[in-house]
């Protein structure tokens, strides 16, 4: 299910001109077409039918120019903060697109994590086979594209060791990710590689609980919380942008911190 | 002709006066829409009057009108200090010098006789808006990037601090808005000179 963006009080002239700027010429004349009369209705009616198809290209135009810039921006040795365990918010908020009691329960002992694409070593991974990688924790901001941030705790095997292991070409652009329940999104590569980028199996240092995305959760402090998917069973190393839950319905793609 | 018209405002100036009044309109109403999303304080603004029709449509006209916002803001930053506008219509500036500025006001004293000389009071408003401008772009910068922008945001207090100054920013910036038009219309003359230039 896609969802609108609508634009109510927008100035119409004004969107149409930085609009057309922007687009090719046979866009450029459907959207005139479409928008220019009907931009002052829009502003008289406070209607929000109108315009909506061609802001929406624009916007995720502009949202993909904004990809390219933040991957200019992100640097692959600039740490994330980290805290003491003191700064860990209690109890860590629970968030998805569902409540709790629809989150999915995975059982541990069927569960496979199955890597695939641009690796070598092509192989499903059972849960034993995580846990008895190497480890290690760290403490760092979730901030979440809503606007609220809290500090958790989380352990597991840098990605970028786990990626060589597995013989990964990390000449790749993205690792994409896919969950339990449907959920999924693509990790450009440098920040699949980036050191604190975390495949984690424990939170506060207990085995991750249901809530925080049992068995596997990839945390990537350079990222938006939407951009740490949990409930992970899948991981392919590709060249095709394959989009994600979010990504595809008009958050930013990078959305990097 | 040309002679007896006096430009009290120079092109480049209204241009870049009216970019930021859409951008900055954009950003506040898409603003609106993201604070919604997660609200700070226990309130949250009605969705009439918000823009972008969900958290990732407001996002998605906030991260465009910053670019227009950031570009403009700096261009007007450059021009007025290059042209040196800024010392000349901004400055002196002085407590006394407001004070009294805000009493002729109250008592109805206050020329605008020439348009071209900001008295105290606007002085006072036109260098607060300049400096939260300046701090409204800086703390949405380090809301972006607090990781890769990290001395930034440290200079906040870091990311939750920066979202507190930049909600406060956005306050102060409404404020302004709502004192600047009221005495816009006030003194129409004013607003016909940011239009056509006298």
């Amino acid at each position: 299910m896609k969802r609108r963006l609508i634009i109510p009080h927008v100035d119409g002239q004004m969107l149409v001109k930085d609009a057309a700027k922007l687009m090719t010429t046979a866009t450029r004349r459907r959207f005139l077409t479409s928008g220019g009369g009907l931009g002052a209705l829009l502003l008289l009616t406070g209607c929000d039918v109108v315009n909506e198809d061609a802001a929406e290209d624009v916007l995720r135009k502009i949202s993909k120019l904004n990809d390219a810039i933040q991957a200019r921006i992100f640097d692959q040795n600039q740490l994330a903060p980290t805290y003491p365990e003191s700064a860990i918010t209690r109890p860590f908020p629970f968030n998805a697109y569902y409540d709790l009691d629809d989150a999915p329960t995975i059982d541990g002992e069927p569960y496979r994590f199955e890597v695939s694409g641009l690796v070598t070593g092509k192989k499903l991974w059972t849960l034993a086979d995580l846990h008895a990688l190497p480890e290690t924790t760290q403490i760092t901001r979730h901030v979440c594209v809503e606007g609220w941030s809290a500090v958790g705790s989380w352990s597991g095997m840098p990605l970028r060791d786990f990626l060589k292991m597995v013989g990964a070409d990390i000449r790749a652009r993205y690792c994409y990710f896919r969950c339990a329940e449907g959920y999924a999104s693509s990790i450009d590569m440098p920040t699949a590689l980036h050191p604190q980028t975390l495949m984690a199996f424990k939170f506060d240092r207990q085995i991750l609980t249901r809530a925080y995305g049992f068995p596997m959760k990839i945390r990537i402090p350079t990222k938006l919380g939407f951009k740490n998917p949990k409930y992970v069973v899948s991981m392919e190393v590709t060249d095709d942008y394959k989009g994600g839950y979010w990504e595809d319905q008009g958050y930013n793609s990078f959305s990097g911190n | 002709m040309r002679d007896h018209t006096i430009t009290i405002h120079p092109v480049w100036l209204r241009i870049m006066h009216w970019t930021n009044a859409a951008a900055m309109t954009v950003m506040v109403l898409s603003g609106w829409q993201i604070y919604d999303a997660s609200p700070i304080f226990p309130f949250r603004f009605s969705h009439s009057i918000t823009l972008g029709g969900w958290l990732g449509g407001g996002l998605l006209w906030h991260f465009a009108a910053m670019w227009v916002l950031m570009i403009n803001g700096a261009l007007y930053l450059i021009f007025g200090l290059v042209t040196g506008r800024f010392r000349q219509k901004l400055l002196p500036i002085s407590p006394s010098g407001v004070l009294q500025d805000v009493t002729s006001a109250l008592t109805g004293h206050l020329s605008h006789e020439d348009l071209a000389i900001y008295n105290q009071v606007q002085r006072l408003l036109y260098l607060g808006i300049i400096v939260v401008g300046i701090l409204v772009v800086l703390t949405g910068l380090s809301m972006w990037k607090p990781v890769q922008f990290q001395a930034l945001a440290a200079v906040f207090g870091g990311y939750d601090r920066a979202r507190l100054v930049h909600f406060f920013c956005m306050t102060a910036i409404a404020a302004f808005f709502v004192i600047h038009v009221a005495l816009a219309i006030l003194v129409p003359r004013s607003l016909r000179a940011m239009v056509i230039g006298h």
